[in-house]
């Protein structure tokens, strides 16, 4: 049964991942990319991180996501024209590079499974709110101060980035 | 339990349909969407590891990289935005100006 969740999910993701890269519509593309990261979402689920799911649907489909759309939807960006029509060496190149990197990090992985520790069911992780809170908040407590340092430091520089143009013609 | 090599695998295509998007898109928001994608893959073959180790600080790393890609989009957006508003495009074939 799991075997096929899996599937699904993983034909969905990458499906989505490459309707994302060839759609012409940029947000066609967000929204496949949206239906992407929930997959992502329900792969965690099936790899028992019950709390990364959650927070990958709250954060990146729906947070970072909206920021996306809305700055498309700001923008008002026009069509890419053009984008298969002719065949191009980049393209091509493109996708040889794709290739050499996909068989490189198969050919880095080749191996792994081997050096893996043999686990029981009683010591595999399970990441729920509580495990996962439990070590961020004693072990991981600095770190993740510092997040909420990093976060702000983000706000405020992209704040100044935004309004930057703005400021200088009211100068003038 | 599946062997981990399939969530790997997922992992690793996905991680290259990203870089072929940012090879071969020109508007600059979904070359940041291939990026975004990217960030994905790697945070999936992380957790993978970490669930295969029985050892839950891949899960924190993982949070962490989603606080840093949430911190690097704003950013990012930002910039694109500032790009916009000095190119009325986002075209990244038109803002060759440091291009020789």
């Amino acid at each position: 049964m799991t075997v096929y969740i899996f599937i699904v999910l993983a034909v969905l993701a990458i499906a989505s991942a490459l309707a994302m890269v060839i759609n012409k519509n940029v947000v066609n593309s967000a929204l496949f990319l949206v239906l992407n990261m929930v997959s992502l979402a329900g792969i965690y689920l099936l790899l028992n991180a019950q709390f990364l799911a959650i927070i990958q649907i709250l954060v990146y489909a729906g947070a970072i996501m909206v920021l996306f759309l809305f700055v498309i939807m700001l923008l008002n960006v026009e069509q890419e024209e053009k984008l298969f029509d002719k065949f191009r060496v980049k393209y091509f190149l493109a996708f040889l590079l794709g290739v050499a990197v996909t068989g490189q990090i198969f050919y880095s992985l080749a191996g792994v499974t081997d050096m893996l520790p043999e686990i029981s069911d009683k010591m595999a992780a399970v990441g729920t709110v509580e495990a996962v809170g439990d070590v961020l908040f004693t072990t991981y407590l600095l770190p993740f101060e510092l997040t909420a340092i990093l976060l702000t430091a983000a706000v405020v520089g992209a704040l100044m980035i935004a309004q930057h143009k703005i400021k200088r013609t009211e100068e003038i | 339990m599946l062997e981990i090599d399939w969530f790997l695998a997922v992992s690793a295509v996905m991680f290259t349909i990203g870089i072929i998007g940012v090879l071969i898109r020109r508007n600059a928001i979904v070359i940041f969407m291939c990026v975004e994608l990217m960030l994905n893959a790697v945070n999936l073959s992380l957790v993978s590891f970490a669930s295969y180790h029985g050892n839950i600080d891949g899960q924190i790393l993982v949070f962490f990289a989603l606080a840093v890609a949430a911190a690097e989009a704003v950013v990012g957006l930002a910039i694109i935005i500032a790009i916009y508003r000095n190119n009325l495009s986002v075209d990244v074939s038109k803002i060759n100006l440091l291009r020789w």
